[in-house]
């Protein structure tokens, strides 16, 4: 608390980021020890929790007052404008120490506190048990085993302590081959295909320097190779460009020489490292930011942006996985330079692509807590939730949830979750609301105590599963077992949901999700109506002839069911407006038109169309 | 003329490739007066493989040893290939359809001679007179009159018999006013917004020339809209030129009115593209969808390049801003160009989807079509001769109808639930503007229309539509009827390609389609289950 001087600001006012005629709210804006809070004349809430503030900015003063630029990791941009100079350096210095805490132990999870006791908070820590998923995925068996190398976190402080690494591969191997490994990432399981008996591995690059060897890591990817009885060989995935796997040749890195490893096909699949999709991300927002953008701009931007291309990319490695083990039969080995930005995108969404238990609601969580959080990808630096080195954020794990996206939108019937899952995940990963996404690998983890003193994000997820349903989701559809991807192109759009997930205007005014999600309950009720009605009218019957009507009965025969009201109301009740306090991806009313300006020849003319507008609505509504 | 002379070569052996999803299909090729058949024999099934010739956009021949391969662009962005065996007959058959698919005569053409089961000749063509509309305005004010000057189209070549003019001018003061305007297309009056009580107009430009010409009736007229409407009313000229465009008219005798001659009217200009720049822009944007190949940045600078969505943006701000002007400012709109045939129709018919409930109805929007399209004089046969694909030099065509297709798609991306009318109604429109066995897209204009007398010896387009079973296509199953005005996002962040249309073919059969099956299986289930609880509660309730 010691950081914030001024608690609350009247008379700020809010700027619509695209209005062309410089349209503002009015309101109240408060600063809480984790929140910033604005509450505008229509009593409309907006929160902005401070760890998801990215940067703050002080422009020049104007003359009705002060600006004040917020820009958060989950892509709102706020511009306020705060009347009195003195308030606005204030709340500026304040959320500047706010939005960048030192110490983990200030992070928001470990003061937030959704009123669970102990036994809820653990039982919440065990829903996703990772030794359980393995057991789906057919390990151990006689090829892959558990291996205790890593109990201790002895060999690799960033792997987890549960690893699966083939039955003949011994623990003298493996510790030789952690030694020849960058950070001691050796190749381990991440998903083992059972019908095909071929799995995905990972590990990061050999420090194998311009001639290098060494006997054990050879071995091991010998024994991962032999671990597949159908095919001998198998793939080497370097997810790197061949230029950067060259160029750390020379600080005694780079990668497998196909000559000293029997059976196996080496290959690069060129994606580009965290710095380079960091200033991707940048310039697309940059772009995007644009008042008054024209078509042409967005294009060219989006094209020097790169970011299209680089999450192609990411998909053509995973479909290149998916396909060596569909039709070659064969195990892939993936790593890049540490093996836990770009190996993590690859290898889960490879295992997305065959396996259909990762594409539901549950399955997303297991596949995320193995390939994301347990493999160590530094989900604190890459999001930045500590004040830290600013060159290890990166929007690694964000490019993911486009890769997701991206296949949700070619396969709308493969997918449990909706497009609301995947923002909120990433709205969650920015939070430090929750422990998941806390620290950089397990063993940190374990030493913050994460466990006794936060909570789990998923079982809020599982709670409100509701909501991130997919309607037209169908499981049985044998279509669908593994997903083929085309990635021609004009296949990749530009995620509106994602990075303008705060700019209403932007957005389709109606939401044929939320109806048809709205429209399968009722069926569902509606059946389940008939089916009890016709089971109380045979009872009836049979009553009947035993000369006997309970009073019970007729009672429960009502004419209208509830369901039946529900659904005969279903117009007017689609009419009432959702609330949107904090978020929304789509509008979801039919009768919603918002209206903008169009032209400022026409506000300029008559300054009262704001009011106007807000009467016409409340009057039609 | 006879279409035998035309006809090389009868019939052949061929195997045709319909596209990269599609199974190849063999069987005798056959060249007839209006169409391609392939009969696949008698082993295989009896169906028939039919292309109208009309829908032939160009045609590529290529011979080697002694077989022919057929490349066959049609008008609806379909490519298609014919193995043919034989060079002769590869020869011959290439160039029967090419003289076929080019036949100039109206009257020769299919649609007088296609005669489907079940629809009468006549049936639906007088569906959406522009008298009916009137009634509709009459109901709603009675400043304005349906005129009748028009009657022999001398006024106007390119309006209908009857148009709707404001009631204080009389039929001589609007054939002076016809003097006044390009092509004689005075100013008529398209939609009437009950709610606030203006009204959209359009013309073509002035002829004030260089010398500023000025004419009292036309004065007259503008005048008395904006009386008609309120006193005191505003009014807003918006001319989709640029100004200076608009000044460099006056140079060939056109023009745009001047401030002082038109008191209470403001001219506001809102370029937008037209002519051979839009055709240029449709053939670049369908050339950049063809090739699959391509690399991201390759395809981004290409989308960028053709300016297509540019294109689609500008002509949905350019209707938001009319609409606006009415709904919000209680403005009378006047909207023209220079001949007021293209790019006029396609805002005031968006302008209208924007603010009028009724014309996102499935007939609304048919009726939408016929008068602001049709019967309003946009030149159909000129502008759809050739689409994307042609290798002649564009003379007349245009996409501009295409281009109100997409906005209007764009618009029902936006508000789904808004427009009774899914994609499939737009894709079928832009198949049959440019090939259609119907008549309804045929010729430039009424007055042609009668010389051809097609309104007796050809069907409706709209027959057709509203048949029973092409309902399931053509129809949103998700519609709710919504009273508001549906204001579009018009950032390019909003505006998507509209792959159903441009990557129709190119695109291997969307997993969206079969998405959109269930959907329609969600709602009739819906109706379903809601009908029959209903009716058991009903049955239920004698009993208590």
């Amino acid at each position: 608390m010691e950081h914030i001087r001024t608690t609350k600001v009247e008379q700020v006012k809010l700027l619509d980021r695209f209005s062309t005629s410089n349209k503002s709210l009015t309101g109240t804006l408060y600063l809480t020890a984790t929140h910033l809070l604005f509450i505008d004349s229509h009593q409309k809430e907006t929160w902005i929790l401070h760890h998801h503030i990215a940067s703050v900015e002080k422009l020049a003063l104007t003359t009705s007052g002060c600006p004040l630029v917020i820009q958060c990791k989950n892509f709102r941009i706020v511009h306020f404008i705060v009347p009195r100079e003195r308030d606005c350096h204030d709340i500026y210095n304040s959320l500047l120490q706010l939005s960048k805490q030192a110490k983990y132990e200030d992070l928001y999870a470990f003061s937030y506190n959704p009123k669970q006791n102990d036994s809820e908070r653990l039982q919440g820590w065990q829903l996703i048990d990772l030794a359980e998923e393995y057991k789906r995925m057919g390990v151990p068996n006689p090829h892959w085993q558990l291996s205790d190398a890593n109990r201790e976190y002895k060999i690799c402080e960033t792997y987890p302590r549960e690893l699966y690494v083939p039955r003949i591969a011994s623990k003298p191997i493996i510790v030789g081959s952690s030694k020849f490994r960058s950070k001691g990432r050796f190749p381990v399981l991440s998903y083992y295909h059972q019908e095909k008996e071929a799995a995905i591995c990972r590990c990061s690059q050999p420090l194998s320097g311009f001639s290098a060897r060494c006997l054990e890591d050879e071995h091991l990817l010998q024994a991962i190779s032999k671990a597949n009885p159908v095919n001998r060989y198998m793939y080497v995935v370097d997810t790197r460009p061949k230029l950067n796997a060259m160029a750390n040749r020379a600080a005694g890195k780079g990668y497998e020489n196909e000559d000293n490893y029997s059976n196996i096909r080496f290959q690069f699949v060129g994606i580009e490292n965290i710095h380079v999709m960091r200033s991707s991300l940048q310039k697309l927002l940059e772009v995007n930011g644009t008042k008054g953008l024209s078509v042409n701009d967005f294009y060219s931007g989006l094209e020097n942006s790169g970011w299209l291309r680089h999450i192609k990319a990411v998909m053509d490695a995973a479909i290149f996985l998916a396909k060596a083990i569909m039709i070659e039969n064969a195990s892939v080995l993936v790593h890049c330079s540490d093996g836990w930005d770009r190996t993590s995108q690859v290898c889960s969404l490879g295992s997305l692509l065959l396996d259909s238990y990762y594409r539901t609601i549950k399955g997303f969580m297991v596949l995320i807590e193995k390939d994301w959080i347990s493999f160590g990808h530094k989900f604190s630096e890459r999001c930045g939730h500590l004040d830290g080195d600013p060159k290890e954020v990166s929007p690694v794990f964000t490019q993911f949830l486009e890769c997701v996206w991206h296949l949700t939108e070619q396969f709308p019937q493969a997918f449990e979750f909706n497009e609301a899952f995947l923002l909120q995940i990433h709205e969650h990963i920015h939070s430090c609301q929750f422990g998941n996404f806390l620290g950089n690998c397990q063993k940190e983890r374990e030493e913050l105590k994460l466990k006794e003193k936060t909570y789990s994000l998923w079982p809020f997820l599982l709670d409100d599963q509701k909501k991130y349903l997919n309607p037209l989701y169908s499981s049985k559809s044998q279509r669908f077992t593994v997903l083929e991807p085309n990635t021609v192109s004009f296949n990749f759009k530009f995620w509106r949901n994602m990075y303008h997930q705060f700019d209403r205007t932007l957005h389709p005014r109606q939401s044929v999700f939320n109806i048809i999600m709205n429209m399968n309950e009722q069926n569902k009720q509606l059946e389940k109506d008939i089916q009890d009605l016709e089971s109380k009218i045979k009872q009836c019957k049979n009553k009947q002839s035993d000369g006997v009507l309970t009073k019970e009965l007729l009672h429960s025969v009502h004419p209208e069911s509830s369901a039946l009201k529900t659904s005969l109301c279903l117009k007017e009740q689609t009419l009432l407006p959702v609330n949107d306090a904090l978020r929304t991806i789509e509008g979801s009313n039919p009768a919603d038109n918002r209206y903008c300006d169009y032209t400022e020849e026409f506000s300029k003319a008559e300054p009262g169309v704001v009011s106007l507008e807000y009467g016409v609505a409340r009057m039609t509504c | 003329m006879e279409f035998s002379e035309l006809i090389r070569t009868g019939r052949a052996q061929a195997e045709l490739l319909p596209g990269p999803e599609e199974a190849p299909l063999r069987g005798t090729l056959c060249v007839t007066g209006h169409h391609l058949l392939l009969s696949p024999g008698p082993p295989s099934t009896p169906d028939l493989w039919l292309l109208l010739l009309r829908s032939v956009d160009s045609i590529e021949k290529r011979v080697a040893g002694d077989s022919g391969t057929i490349t066959l662009r049609c008008k609806d962005l379909r490519v298609l290939q014919l193995d043919i065996e034989g060079v002769e007959a590869t020869l011959d058959i290439a160039r029967s359809i090419e003289a076929l698919s080019s036949l100039e005569s109206v009257i020769t053409s299919f649609p007088f001679f296609y005669r489907p089961k079940g629809l009468r000749l006549g049936d639906a063509w007088h569906f959406h007179p522009p008298e009916r509309y009137y009634k509709r305005v009459a109901r709603e004010t009675n400043a304005w009159r349906l005129s009748e000057v028009n009657q022999d189209f001398s006024l106007c070549s390119s309006y209908p018999r009857a148009v709707i003019v404001p009631r204080a001018v009389d039929d001589d003061a609007l054939a002076q006013c016809a003097r006044f305007r390009q092509g004689g297309r005075f100013p008529v009056l398209c939609y009437h917004h009950a709610p606030s009580g203006t009204v959209l107009l359009r013309s073509s430009q002035p002829l004030t020339g260089p010398q500023k010409r000025r004419c009292a009736e036309d004065e007259d007229l503008l005048r008395a809209v904006l009386t008609g409407a309120r006193p005191g009313a505003q009014g807003f000229i918006v001319d989709t030129r640029s100004s200076q465009a608009a000044k460099q008219a006056r140079m060939t005798g056109g023009g745009t009115e001047a401030k002082a001659a038109y008191p209470g009217w403001k001219r506001l200009h809102r370029p937008l593209e037209r002519g051979r720049a839009l055709q240029e822009s449709f053939v670049r944007l369908v050339e950049a969808c063809g090739d699959t190949e391509q690399s991201m940045d390759r395809w981004l600078s290409r989308l960028e390049g053709c300016r297509w969505l540019a294109h689609v943006k500008e002509a949905l701000s350019t209707a938001c801003l009319a609409a606006q002007g009415m709904e919000r400012e209680g403005a009378c709109i006047l909207v023209h160009g220079a001949e007021g045939t293209d790019s006029t129709l396609l805002v005031t018919s968006l302008t209208q989807l924007i603010l009028d409930p009724l014309s996102r109805t499935i007939t609304g929007f048919q009726e939408l079509v016929e008068r602001e399209w049709i019967q309003a004089g946009h030149p159909f046969q000129l502008r759809c001769a050739h689409s994307a694909f042609s290798h002649t030099r564009p003379k007349h065509e245009a996409p501009t109808f295409l281009l109100f297709l997409d906005c209007v798609w764009q618009l029902g991306r936006q508000f789904p639930l808004s427009l009774e009318f899914g994609e499939g109604l737009l894709l079928a429109l832009f198949e049959h503007a440019y090939a259609s066995p119907f008549g309804t897209f045929l010729c430039n204009s009424e007055k042609e229309r009668c010389l051809c007398e097609v309104r007796t010896r050809t069907h409706s387009l709209w027959s057709g539509l509203n048949q029973p079973k092409e309902q399931r296509k053509l129809r949103n199953p998700l519609y709710v009827p919504n009273p508001l005005a549906i204001w579009p996002s018009v950032e390019p962040q909003s505006l998507r390609l509209w792959q159903g249309l441009f990557l129709r073919w190119t695109r291997p059969p969307e997993p969206s389609e079969v998405a959109w099956e269930k959907v329609w299986q969600i709602v009739t289930e819906r109706e379903k289950t809601g009908d029959s609880a209903h009716s058991f509660c009903l049955s239920s309730q004698p009993k208590q």
